[in-house]
């Protein structure tokens, strides 16, 4: 057989493969949004769920989901920004660094049930938290701390290694290296990295099941302060999210409408999950304009 | 401290001539790990004036650039012993403020390597770092710099555009201008036009040599023929050795050692 032909055929069979991909996630996506889509109003978005009547909707799950995704990241940013600083700029190679970065690539790969059930023991009984959201954002944290210190590492050390020479021969310190040449090339790949790992806390369900536990109080949004038991604020109170309410309704739900309430949640997820990626690569490209072109 | 005087890396230039030293490098040496790139070499560089450095590729003369402003301190294997005195301080020393340092000895790289950021913030990255704030401080130093890096006729109208819109050249005399706002004493430039289209290459040769009146000039250059043209002495570097350092004119015209004339002749590197 000659060459020619086995780049046709070559090229043929990675179009192929790409097709049976694409057409995989359009038919799961398709599937899903098509099932939920009766399921999306306003009403259903807003209102409470129902533990035994039909109607329900998902309103304090989805504000759950997104507070306690506002906490892990709140927590998460910081600390994996300053390990990946660390990582790309301060860690000397040899064998302690080696030993972090294994830690790191372990941690990574812990499946999320486990960190759950660490959580558990930490969150939740250590602390005598009971159930809470701040548990869930801790245990959330851990699940995410090495992606985003390995995100910050990469977005650091990718940035031209003739920046940092450039400013460092100007006589400048590396922290001021760091903040105002580094950081700033290095900003749109953290936050695409950022927004990405958000998708995937916002679907995460199997850390929380331990964690924030499997309820929500009767909330009252009209109160907003913190420290009172039915504010939705309140972060010592348990908290049931958009991803952990699909689990539950399929597994132990005695609503009538467990169907329609699992697909309507399902498609507000994936939507959710989607508009996190559409937008790390929306915002990635325009903060990646404005910072190369001045002002 | 001995110094062995005498040696063949011992290769100073003649005492009967009135000028003034800048730096004054003894037993320099440099490794690489196990690899020794730079070999005792002793070397004097005259203020004001402009030093060439030349030779084969590997040759260490790069990497005896990089010592002088410690840039090689990136590199985590790389140490050296031996002397680079400046004004009587000894800049392999340990205790050197680093940071000091490399303002008072700014480097320009072979590839330009300017900041994406405008050009007026290529300019006052550094200044602002020093703590110079005020437009009102800055504009003049912008404008001072640009002029002497010979851009500032090119780009006074669009100072607030991306350093990155500039052609290679004017990049290049761009990282130039940036180096000079910090008024440094030394200018160490490493192969900084190799990268470059014949004209632009001129005119980087043609603002080298009006910078010698203000600054003492150190450039890596592969450019025979741009050594020749823009310095006062040429120091030839072979596999770590510096086997040869001499006013220019005698270098090309009549180096007193065979390697040299082999390289400059083109024979080899």
């Amino acid at each position: 057989m000659n060459s020619k032909v086995m780049d046709k055929i070559a090229t043929a069979i990675f179009i192929l493969i790409a097709i049976i991909i694409t057409s995989v996630l359009f038919g799961l996506l398709g599937y899903i949004i098509y099932h939920g889509f009766s399921k999306l109003t306003l009403d259903f978005l807003t209102s409470p769920s129902s533990s035994f009547r039909e109607g329900g909707g998902i309103g304090n799950q989805l504000f759950n989901s997104f507070y306690i995704l506002f906490l892990t990241m709140l927590f998460t940013i910081p600390l994996g920004l300053g390990g990946g600083i660390y990582m790309a700029e301060y860690a000397k190679p040899g064998k302690i660094t080696n030993i972090i970065r294994t830690c790191i690539e372990v941690l990574a790969s812990l499946p999320s049930i486990v960190i759950g059930m660490f959580g558990l023991l930490m969150f939740v009984n250590l602390t005598g938290w009971g159930y809470s959201i701040i548990g869930g954002a801790l245990a959330l944290t851990v699940f995410n701390l090495p992606v985003m210190v390995r995100v910050c590492e990469d977005a650091i050390r990718s940035v031209p290694k003739d920046q940092k020479e450039a400013s460092l021969a100007l006589g400048i310190t590396h922290w001021y290296t760091i903040r105002k040449v580094l950081l700033p090339s290095a900003f749109p790949s953290i936050l695409t990295g950022a927004i990405l790992a958000s998708g995937r806390v916002f679907g995460e369900a199997a850390a929380l099941l331990f964690t924030a536990g499997l309820t929500t109080p009767r909330l009252d949004f009209a109160n907003w302060n913190p420290l009172d038991a039915n504010s939705p604020l309140n972060i010592f109170r348990p908290a049931e999210t958009l991803a952990v309410h699909i689990w539950a309704v399929n597994t132990q739900g005695l609503i009538p409408d467990v169907r329609e309430v699992a697909d309507g949640s399902s498609a507000v997820l994936i939507i959710a999950v989607l508009i996190f990626n559409l937008l790390a690569r929306w915002i990635g490209s325009i903060v990646h304009k404005k910072i190369t072109s001045s002002k | 401290m001995k110094v062995s005087i005498g040696t063949k890396n011992r290769i100073a230039l003649k005492e009967t001539e009135d000028y003034k030293v800048a730096l004054k490098v003894k037993d320099l040496n440099i490794y690489y790990g196990d690899n020794h790139a730079v070999k005792d070499v002793n070397m004097d560089i005259r203020q004001n004036a402009v030093t060439a450095l030349i030779g084969p590729s590997g040759c260490g003369k790069s990497t005896f650039l990089r010592s002088i402003n410690r840039m090689n301190d990136l590199i985590p294997i790389a140490r050296s012993t031996g002397e680079i005195l400046y004004e009587d301080v000894n800049l392999v020393g340990n205790d050197i403020n680093i940071v000091a340092l490399r303002k008072e000895i700014g480097m320009v790289f072979q590839r330009p390597n300017p900041f994406p950021k405008s050009i007026y913030n290529n300019i006052t990255h550094a200044l602002k770092f020093y703590g110079i704030n005020s437009k009102k401080k800055l504009d003049p130093i912008v404008e001072e710099s640009l002029r002497k890096a010979a851009l500032w006729d090119e780009v006074k109208d669009r100072l607030h555009d991306s350093a990155l819109s500039l052609s290679g050249g004017q990049q290049q005399r761009l990282c130039i201008a940036r180096t000079l706002a910090m008024k440094p004493n030394i200018l160490l430039l490493d192969e900084p036009a190799s990268a470059l289209d014949p004209i632009s290459n001129a005119k980087i040769e043609d603002l080298i040599i009006e910078l010698k009146k203000d600054f003492t000039i150190v450039i890596v250059t592969h450019n025979m023929h741009q050594a020749s043209r823009i310095s006062d002495n040429t120091a030839f570097f072979l596999n770590g050795d510096l086997i040869e350092m001499d006013k220019t004119d005698k270098i090309f015209t009549n180096p007193s050692k065979k390697e040299t004339e082999d390289y400059i002749t083109g024979r080899f590197g």
